[in-house]
């Protein structure tokens, strides 16, 4: 059951990416990032990551893609602004060779560091794997202080994009 | 069927889930590279970024040592890395965003190819 999840999922991952590339409109792109957030969201869930696996549905599927449709629907490309670029064959064919020798590199890379069964699966052997609880506890106990740079980082944010896009202040 | 793919690529464990990150990772940096719209870039970016947060939870779940190295929080310091990651990526695409916005408003071109001096 969990293999079946684990392919469809996959699939649904890299179809949604493999999109991302090859549409030339941008907003076809967008969508097909959105789904294919969503597929790696279930990707996490099997891998016992709840709590990253609902920010990453809230964070990057609601926040960050709405950021995203929105610039391109602010933007309101033309069909003749988009540009002309087409995926060539010969694009096709190193896209094709890149990913499948990087799949088999790392397949084979990792063979001898994983041998037979899953001997340390922390899903089944740590009470409480990737809850809130857990990973909260690691968010303000063991890195407190980078957990509030992240806010400051995230205010200076804000700011840099409104100034920069607003022209004059 | 699914029997064969098991017994074609063994037990499903961490490699899978690193094989596919590996994939997503290539798929983003060949947008990267491939594409000269700037928003597509953007995305291809984000797709790197979630890339390597599939790394970090593989490694959480399934890591190669016995205990954890870090003295507080155990294996669970994967996921508050992937955390941090995501609220980069966050921060990243807005700063980008705007700059785009930016540079559309002086060229009326969101070709990267075109972005070739630091003056608006």
């Amino acid at each position: 059951m969990e293999a079946w999840l684990f392919y469809i999922f996959a699939i649904g991952t890299l179809a949604g990416g493999a999109q991302v590339v090859l549409r030339r409109n941008p907003i076809y792109g967008a969508l097909s990032l959105v789904a294919c957030f969503f597929f790696l969201a279930g990707i996490y869930v099997l891998l016992a990551a709840h709590l990253i696996a609902i920010v990453q549905i809230i964070v990057y599927a609601g926040a960050v893609m709405v950021l995203f449709v929105f610039v391109i629907m602010l933007l309101n490309l033309k069909e003749e602004e988009l540009g002309h670029e087409r995926v060539t064959l010969w694009k096709g064919i190193g896209l094709a060779a890149v990913l499948i020798g990087t799949a088999i590199v790392v397949w084979q890379a990792l063979r001898p560091a994983y041998p037979g069964a899953p001997v340390h699966d922390n899903a089944l052997r740590v009470a409480g794997f990737g809850t809130l609880k857990e990973v909260g506890h690691v968010l303000y106990v063991a890195s407190v202080l980078p957990f509030e740079l992240t806010s400051l980082l995230l205010l200076v944010a804000i700011v840099a994009a409104v100034v920069v896009a607003k022209g004059k202040i | 069927m699914l029997d064969f793919v098991t017994k074609f690529f063994g037990a499903h464990q961490a490699q899978h889930y690193l094989v596919l990150a590996a994939l997503l990772f290539g798929l983003g940096a060949a947008g990267v590279v491939l594409r000269r719209n700037a928003i597509i870039v953007l995305m291809s970016i984000e797709l790197m970024l979630n890339a390597v947060n599939l790394t970090f939870l593989a490694f959480a779940r399934f890591p190669l040592v016995r205990e954890s190295p870090m003295p507080v929080g155990g294996f669970s310091s994967g996921h508050a890395a992937v955390f941090f990651v995501i609220a980069t990526a966050a921060a990243e695409a807005a700063v980008g965003l705007a700059i785009i916005i930016a540079v559309f408003r002086s060229r009326t071109s969101i070709n990267v190819d075109e972005f070739d001096s630091l003056r608006l």
